[in-house]
């Protein structure tokens, strides 16, 4: 028990510095609401006019408003590498990695205040949904549902991103591979179509991809009456278990980014 | 045109590389550029005394051999400093030193225990202040410390305290709630040094702590770093290529160049050893055959640079 408060004090101390960060400067934070604003109004709005999608009997907006939240936690965490490799630039990561800390307490701490960012993503499309008059659920428990799903889908590709950091080191190299992999994430998920809309090789991709099952449960908690197509454990189950992977593998990178 | 320029300044390189050309200097002064094997191997038994006790540590980069067998011993409570041009690997020691690299060869103990086989023990009792910039800008000092007095472990009763007197200890209590942005490249300094003895270490390294400082905001770190070590007692190991930095604070110095440690003792001692009115720039030169200033490409000029930019 002390180990694990211990181990959380860990964790905390990073993320604590990454919240305080952005509470000296918000702006960062504000300016991405710009992005799902885009998608929902201008995306979401010409293509709610297309009848045929099969939705599940929801306007496309409405289908689309948990797959742009997806997306924009995407977005956000998985160039969460950069930072990693500005910190190693500067001399930041190299005491972070001195000091006694678990590597995997400070790639969680790391996780977290993605999921913080994240977060903040999730109060801006809650604010867009109920400007445009979609019918979200506030039930506590689906609240509490859609908040663990954010903090998952955030922990789960900033370490991603963290690996691949680890393996590029320069930000230059990042930057290349965070493009190539962004868009395949996005585009072979469910978030913008349903999966019985895919052809069989997208959707064998899609079905591999962690995105599908963070939208496919943000789409059961989020919208009233919404319903999973794959099942909230198995949504869970994934998320909690690829996340945990994530961590170790990076954990055990971590050190490389100093050599 | 262009060739014929490359040509002169090549021409010019010449002649310094004649003039400070080891040859010459082994003529003159006998000096052996051979690494020296292991003079350490007879007292092995030495325990527990030392803070950090090298064997033949090693580190190749590559082809690059940035540390060439070093066996070293630092005893409890001093003050070591280890000298050289950008590029002799300074650095790369004190990483292996605070686990941030392991060794192609050789072993290294820090505060008692193998930086191999034990880092976990070592980094609880080490501080580190990295040359580059480690203090984080977008968090103000006090935050600054904050984060390492929760990494390093500072029980919670006492963090509070440590913090506002490592504040004050370091004449930074005016600037603790300021971002770290707009401090001064002195400031940060103290700042860093500060985070790195919050939880107590045992040994604290300083990768060239006053690097890129104008001489007046190093005076003032030298000041601290004096106070701290008569406070506390904390054997501190120093890397640095200012040679007033080792007369104003090491009692024991080592010269290293190329990866390899070329001569060791207190600098009186060394002085001593190549004339009676020498200074400590004389010594570099005796046992190195370079001036300080010779040394470094163009990537550890830039590395070099970029710390100085960082700070400024
Ligand atoms: N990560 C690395 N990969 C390859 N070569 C390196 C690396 N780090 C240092 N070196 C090389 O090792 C040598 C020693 O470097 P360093 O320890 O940084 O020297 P110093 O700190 O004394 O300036 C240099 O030749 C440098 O280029
Ligand atoms: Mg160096």
């Amino acid at each position: 028990m002390t180990r694990l408060s211990a181990f959380m004090r860990y964790v905390w101390a990073v993320a604590d510095a990454e919240i305080r960060k952005l509470r000296h400067d918000p702006w960062e934070l504000l300016t991405r609401a710009v992005q799902p604003s885009l998608w929902l109004l201008v995306f979401g709005g010409v293509m709610g006019r297309v009848r045929e999608l099969p939705t599940g009997g929801f306007a496309y907006v409405d289908f689309l408003v948990p797959g742009i939240l997806a997306q924009s936690v995407l977005f956000v965490a998985i160039f969460y590498g950069i930072s990693i490799i500005w910190e190693r630039d500067l001399g930041i990561l190299q005491k972070y990695l001195v000091s006694p800390a678990p590597r995997t307490a400070l790639v969680l701490g790391k996780a977290v205040s993605a999921g913080v960012r994240g977060l903040s993503q999730a109060v801006i499309v809650y604010v867009l949904a109920l400007f445009l008059g979609i019918a979200t659920q506030f039930r506590p428990g689906a609240i509490l549902g859609v908040i663990i799903l954010i903090l998952l889908g955030s922990a789960l590709f900033s370490t991603l991103s963290l690996i691949v950091a680890c393996l590029v080191k320069t930000r230059e190299r990042f930057m290349g591979i965070g493009q190539v992999l962004t868009m395949p994430i996005f585009f072979a998920s469910n978030a913008i179509y349903p999966l019985s809309l895919m052809p069989t090789w997208l959707r064998t991709i899609s079905v591999a991809n962690p995105l599908t099952y963070q939208v496919d449960g943000l789409r059961a908690l989020m919208l009233q009456g919404g319903a999973s197509a794959l099942s909230l454990e198995l949504d869970f189950t994934v998320l909690v278990g690829t996340t945990t992977l994530l961590v170790l593998l990076a954990a055990g990178l971590y050190p490389r980014m100093v050599t | 045109m262009a060739m014929a320029q490359l040509h002169s300044s090549g021409a010019a390189l010449g002649v310094a590389a004649v003039l400070f050309s080891n040859g010459a200097l082994s003529e003159t002064y006998g000096v052996s550029r051979q690494c020296p094997g292991d003079p350490y191997k007879e007292e092995m038994t030495t325990g527990p005394m030392s803070a950090v006790r090298t064997i033949e540590l090693t580190k190749r980069f590559g082809g690059v051999t940035a540390v060439d067998a070093v066996s070293l011993e630092v005893p409890a409570g001093q003050l070591f400093g280890l000298i050289g041009p950008n590029g002799a690997g300074k650095s790369t020691l004190i990483k292996i030193l605070t686990t941030l690299l392991s060794p192609t060869r050789g072993r290294a103990w820090v505060a008692g225990f193998d930086v191999t086989t034990h880092p976990h023990e070592v980094r609880r009792r080490i501080g580190y202040v990295p040359q580059l910039l480690s203090a984080d800008g977008a968090l103000t000092g006090y935050e600054n410390l904050l984060v390492s007095a929760r990494l390093y472990g500072v029980a919670r009763a006492t963090q509070e305290r440590r913090i506002h007197e490592a504040l004050d200890l370091m004449g930074l209590t005016d600037a603790g709630r300021t971002l770290v942005r707009a401090y001064s490249g002195g400031m940060i300094r103290r700042l860093e040094i500060a985070q790195g003895m919050l939880h107590r270490p045992a040994v604290l390294f300083m990768d060239e702590p006053t690097v890129a400082l104008d001489p007046v905001a190093r005076r003032t770190v030298w000041a601290h770093v004096r106070e701290l070590r008569s406070l506390f007692g904390t054997t501190m190991v120093l890397t640095t290529h200012y040679m007033e930095e080792v007369e104003a604070l090491c009692e024991t110095v080592a010269i290293i160049h190329q990866g390899c440690i070329v001569a060791m003792g207190a600098p009186t001692e060394l002085k001593a050893q190549v004339s009676a009115d020498a200074n400590l720039d004389d010594v570099f030169v005796r046992f190195t055959g370079a001036s300080i200033e010779a040394g470094g490409g163009y990537r550890e000029v830039r590395r070099a640079r970029r710390t100085a930019q960082a700070l400024s």
